[in-house]
């Protein structure tokens, strides 16, 4: 296949899955951004105001950028985990298997449909989030790419989830087990400083924690960790996974028979 | 000349242990309207499988029109187009999307791809049907829709697994109508069926598999010339009380407006007729007992059958 007729192919993917989740943007857009005032006006607004600061920031303005990511990082995932989970269990997927495309053409088109999804969410609730606060970006550079980087991890992450996945239930293991606690325990609502030197240390472990600290660095300009070493194992993660993925989709994984 | 279609000691074992193939080889040439016919379980869809690449072989060659699918493996699918058994498309998703995507999965640039589907969804008379979610068409129309966009990349070779099962007869014939079209304006068509009529009426070249071997690989003519005994019903004008003699054939009384005659290979029906004319009676209509492919099929895959149970004895 010629670059050209697989960029065609990549754009063929990409369109088809933005076209699916602004056609259902009730189930897929509307939810996070309710889910994102809710908190913005509970923890933000009611409970902020008590808190006062958190490292020194107005608590609205810490939150922020943690709930952009939170939201950012969920809707990257899930879309390509239902979207691709979806396709294999309508057996619609054979529909590319069948076709020349390469093997990383399907996987970066449906991760950039995850990360267009993910995106998405994030300037909307980012809009939701000037109703309450004023937003102000410290490093542009560091912003961008970081929820770039961030989307697109999810997204592969989502990608394996529904390689493995048989039923609709294996593509909610994941989220609920796993990536809710390790967000809810990333430094979205809290500073880790506030934690005991035990548990500053098991958190050092949660990738999700150095994302956050690495966007909010983006955002308000300080930091808890060393933003390099998070945009460096940001990076080599993302690597990992997507030669991960791609090493699945090579060999059929539970796709060919 | 180079096959459309090459396989060569094609094995397929399953991860469970199950042995689908056991080492079939084919050529089928470009232009051929090819039949692949066998009883449930015998590797029909896993050879499909295997050429469309969403089944993993575990050994042999596969060429499309010279090119190895394993190292050529996207000029190969270039020229492939193929209709599964299951429908396989998001019953979500409109007619027409489903067709355009298929040609960006082939590369065509979008204002071709849309030319295209045009073409052959009018053709498959779904063209009104385009803006329609594909959960909302009939069994007929989802596979009409599986045939158009097979062909929207234009492909060389068109794989059809069972593409009429549970079509009506009237939509049958009209399928079978287009299919013959577009062999005749140069597509290799392969089909596979269990309507034995189907591939009679369609197909030049014939090969049948059972238990994963191919038993039979000839041209349709050669096929139905292994038939010795065909069996025909007449039906006649005047009430018959025993069914007529005619020497040297086997009549039956079916009832009292009918009876049955079988001719050997090589007997004629005149002499039938002359017999019946004779004896004063009229006939008003005849036709063929059984479809004749579907007794040669079913006489070798039973004895297929018989010489496996007779070795495992």
């Amino acid at each position: 296949m010629q670059f050209n007729q697989q960029m065609v192919a990549l754009a063929t993917i990409v369109r088809k899955e933005i076209k699916r989740f602004t056609r259902i943007w009730v189930q897929t857009l509307l939810p996070p951004v309710i889910t994102m005032s809710l908190y913005f006006v509970i923890f933000g607004k009611l409970i902020g105001d008590r808190i006062g600061t958190m490292d020194g920031i107005a608590y609205m303005q810490f939150v922020v950028p943690g709930l952009i990511m939170m939201a950012v990082l969920t809707n990257s995932y899930s879309n390509v985990s239902s979207s691709f989970f979806s396709a294999k269990f309508q057996r619609s997927i054979e529909e590319i298997l069948v076709s020349p495309t390469p093997n990383v053409i399907i996987l970066l088109g449906y991760c950039a449909g995850g990360m267009a999804r993910g995106l998405c969410v994030g300037v909307l609730v980012t809009l939701l989030a000037l109703f309450f606060t004023d937003i102000h970006v410290h490093n542009w550079w560091v912003t961008v790419s970081v929820v770039i980087m961030t989307s697109l991890f999810f997204a592969l992450a989502g990608f394996i989830n529904a390689i493995y996945a048989n039923t609709f239930d294996d593509i909610s293991i994941v989220p609920t087990f796993i990536l809710t606690p390790l967000t809810y325990l990333g430094g979205v609502f809290y500073s880790v400083s506030l934690l005991p030197d035990f548990w500053r240390w098991v958190s050092q472990l949660n990738p999700i924690l150095h994302m956050v600290g690495a966007f909010r660095y983006g955002m308000l300009g300080t930091s808890e960790g060393n933003i390099w070493l998070a945009f460096l194992g940001l990076f080599l993660a993302t690597l990992a996974l997507f030669f991960i993925s791609l090493h699945l989709l090579k060999h059929g994984k539970r796709l060919r028979a | 000349m180079t096959p459309a279609l090459s396989i060569k000691n094609l094995h397929k074992v399953y991860a469970n242990g199950l042995v689908a193939l056991k080492g079939i080889s084919l050529d089928v040439q470009a232009g051929d309207f090819f039949a692949v016919l066998g009883p449930n379980g015998a590797g029909k869809s896993t050879t499909i499988g295997i050429i469309s690449s969403l089944v993993r072989k575990t050994d042999g060659q596969i060429t499309v029109f010279g090119k190895d699918i394993d190292t050529h493996f996207s000029e190969a699918k270039q020229e492939l187009g193929i209709v599964p058994q299951e429908f396989n498309f998001s019953m979500f998703e409109k007619v027409l999307d489903i067709v355009l995507q298929q040609g960006g999965y082939y590369g065509l640039p979008r204002a071709k791809a849309l030319t295209q589907a045009e073409k052959y969804l009018r053709q498959l008379g779904l063209w009104d049907k385009r803006d329609t979610p594909a959960r909302m068409l009939s069994g007929g129309m989802k596979r009409r829709l599986m045939i158009a966009r097979a062909l929207v990349h234009e492909p060389r070779i068109l794989i059809l697994d069972e593409p009429t099962a549970g079509v009506d007869i009237e939509l049958r014939r009209s399928m079978w109508e287009f299919l013959r079209t577009i062999n005749a304006e140069g597509t290799t068509i392969i089909l596979t069926t269990h309507y034995l009529e189907e591939a009679e009426s369609l197909c030049r070249h014939v090969a049948i598999i059972d238990q994963g071997e191919i038993v039979q690989n000839t041209t349709m003519k050669q096929l139905l010339k292994r038939l010795t005994k065909e069996v025909f019903i007449c039906d006649v004008a005047d009430d018959l009380g025993a069914a007529p003699t005619v020497e040297g054939y086997a009549t039956h009384l079916i009832d009292e407006h009918s009876f049955e005659v079988e001719v050997e290979k090589g007997q004629s029906l005149n002499r039938v007729f002359s017999a019946l004319d004779q004896a004063g009676v009229t006939v008003v209509s005849m036709r063929n007992k059984a479809n004749r492919l579907e007794v040669l099929f079913v006489s070798m895959v039973s004895s297929q059958t018989s010489g496996e149970k007779a070795r495992a004895v």
